[in-house]
């Protein structure tokens, strides 16, 4: 049994708890021990994604019990893929925090930082549905403090909001667990996708209803509308970092999606059949459409920030909806880019914020540095909307490309909703650089913080190597994607036992 | 006992969807405790109701599933740690903003 694939969930876990013990007060320390956690989780990262490329699907067994009766974790291509993009993330964000210093503004960042990897490592990597669902839990209770890290009113009451929003989604993804195991007995994914097919005609119903309700947590986790309203209010108030921090969270709603769709409930189930992507597809459509009216009507660069967030979570569900190996392979690399973009703006977003008098989007204050700001802002606004030179286009183009059969319907609402976020992120980049009423000197002074700014020119530098190696990498997300729709390798991987 | 189960757990779901859309923080808490007492009965449910069963194989004829046990146990756990986790996070906000309403529109407050 290969024993690194619970590496990146046991790692942090043990890093948090031994920061928080011993590490209490020392900011030097925790900033040292995190940064050299997150150094190894890449290494690992990089090591587990080159196992799953090489020997395929495999399960590790917690206690050596066997699937389906204890838990298992399984390394796919797409888990190994989705922590090496956490752990890349992560890597970012936490030399950003150091570089601006935001982890100096309230206690605990380091410990919360690690447990949050903890838990969306644990949800990208686990094979059981219920272990996703504490999985789930650990991430949010991280993210809870995260959110409110620095403290504030008002950021304290949008964190109100934010729990609540998800103690209701924990709510229903409890019942829907409950449904699923009336039903079929087992929670192991793999087993799952084992059994469901000859599942007695009475209980059909209630397995849609179970499908319909797990869809919905996801949703909920990928800000899917009509489940997008925590969205803004949460990222634009949470510390510019967290937020970047955030980008990969969102993710995991739709990296839950992908799973589920291709292993437990895929099409040619007879109960389910295209139930889910009949509703995935207009509530994709309608998320990409609010991202961008968003964009354009955003009032501060941190919400600006955040519906881009939005629409790129519905450009990824679009892609999803789609259900064919050419569609899912197109939004796996759109995931990979939309996360560094939308992480990648919330951080220039937090740069700006803290070169400028006030947050509104208005042409009163100057942004000091503002030749430097401007670049890294154009960079994330041509990554966020698509255009080309970055990844952001070649995304687009693959996921066009994909639903070339019903190109009537999808490519002017993706083309539309592009123009859209063009023209918000042109008319908050004019106002912010180019038509400061008052005089330059009048603005803040700059910060200097060259480790911030490294981070994220480093950031921008992974969208750019993403950009080049465009062609291995779709051809290696080819693979994936096909491995994701024939899932006979990862259901072999548990060694299911027989219950006679 | 299925009919007193289920209306049981309807009515504390009603029950706490209707204080969860409440706009002060104190019944929103109250609402979503309400709303995990109705999803844990629900979850115990998942394996079936046995009445005098022991969930050990060989003690009686039908024994209780032992599964939905552990993960109520779980579930339980959970949201006792959520509820003090928003408990914390409303009384903080409460003491800043020195009002306890859950919109953000700072006009009005």
């Amino acid at each position: 049994m290969n024993h690194w694939i619970i590496a990146p969930v046991v790692l942090p876990a043990f890093v948090a708890a031994f920061m928080v013990l011993t590490m209490r007060g020392h900011l030097e320390l925790q900033r040292i021990a995190s940064l050299a956690a997150i150094v190894a989780l890449n290494a690992i990262a990089v090591g587990l994604l080159w196992s799953a490329t090489a020997h395929g699907p495999e399960a590790y067994f917690l206690g050596d019990w066997p699937a389906p009766f204890g838990i298992s974790l399984v390394l796919d291509r797409l888990s190994a893929m989705m922590v090496a993009l956490l752990a890349f993330v992560a890597l970012i964000t936490t030399l950003y925090a150091i570089g601006s210093g935001w982890d100096a503004k309230g206690a605990h960042f380091h410990p919360l930082l690690q447990f949050l990897l903890m838990g969306v490592g644990g949800a990208f990597l686990t094979g059981d549905a219920f272990n996703l669902f504490v999985f789930f839990e650990v991430l949010l209770i991280a993210s809870y403090g995260l959110m409110i890290h620095g403290g504030g009113a008002r950021r304290t009451r949008a964190g109100i909001q934010y729990v609540a929003f998800n103690l209701v989604g924990s709510s229903l993804f409890l019942i829907a667990l409950a449904l699923l195991y009336g039903v079929t007995g087992t929670l192991n994914m793999a087993d799952l996708a084992a059994k469901l097919p000859s599942l007695p005609e009475g209980d059909a119903a209630l397995l849609r209803v179970a499908a319909v309700m797990m869809i919905l947590v996801f949703a909920i986790k990928g800000a899917l509308v009509p489940l997008q309203f925590w969205l803004p209010g949460t990222y634009a108030n949470a510390p510019g970092v967290v937020a970047a921090l955030f980008a990969i969270m969102t993710k995991v709603g739709a990296y839950a999606t992908l799973r589920f769709v291709t292993l437990v409930f895929p099409t040619d189930l007879p109960a389910t059949g295209t139930l889910i992507p009949a509703f995935l597809l207009p509530a994709a459509l309608v998320t990409l459409a609010i991202g961008a009216l968003g964009i354009l009507g955003a009032t501060t660069l941190p919400r600006l920030a955040a519906f881009a967030a939005i629409a790129s979570m519905g450009t990824a569900f679009l892609a999803i909806a789609h259900m064919s190996p050419q569609a899912t392979s197109a939004a796996l690399f759109y995931i990979l880019h939309s996360t560094l973009a939308t992480a990648l703006i919330f951080l220039v977003s937090d740069l700006v914020s803290r070169r400028r008098a006030h947050l509104r989007l208005d042409v009163a204050s100057p942004v000091a540095q503002n030749g430097l700001v401007a670049a890294l802002f154009l960079a994330a606004a041509v990554a966020v909307a698509g255009m080309p030179p970055l990844s952001g286009f070649i995304g687009k183009l693959l996921i066009l490309d994909a639903w070339r059969d019903q190109a009537f319907a999808i490519w002017p609402a993706v083309l539309a909703s592009s123009f859209l976020m063009l023209l918000g992120l042109s008319r908050a980049g004019s106002l912010l650089f180019w038509k400061p009423s008052e005089p330059a000197e009048t603005a803040e002074p700059a910060p200097h913080e060259p480790l911030a700014l490294t981070a994220a020119f480093a950031l921008l530098a992974m969208i750019v190597a993403l950009t080049l190696a465009a062609g291995p990498v779709t051809g290696w997300l080819d693979g994936t994607a096909a491995s994701l729709h024939d899932p006979a390798a990862y259901i072999a991987a548990n060694r299911l036992e027989v219950v006679p | 006992m299925e009919a007193l189960l289920a209306s049981v757990i309807g009515l504390l779901s009603a029950v706490g969807i209707y204080l969860t859309l409440r706009l002060r923080t104190f019944p929103v808490i109250l609402g979503l405790t309400f709303l995990s007492y109705a999803v844990n009965l629900f979850l115990f449910t998942a394996g079936r109701l046995t009445l005098n069963a022991a969930p050990i194989v060989g003690t009686t004829d039908a024994p209780a599933d032992p599964l939905p046990q552990a993960l109520v146990l779980t579930a339980i756990v959970i949201s006792f740690g959520m509820t003090a986790v928003i408990m914390i996070m409303a009384i903080g906000g409460h003491l800043q903003a020195g009002h306890d309403r859950i919109d953000l529109d700072e006009d009005k407050a």
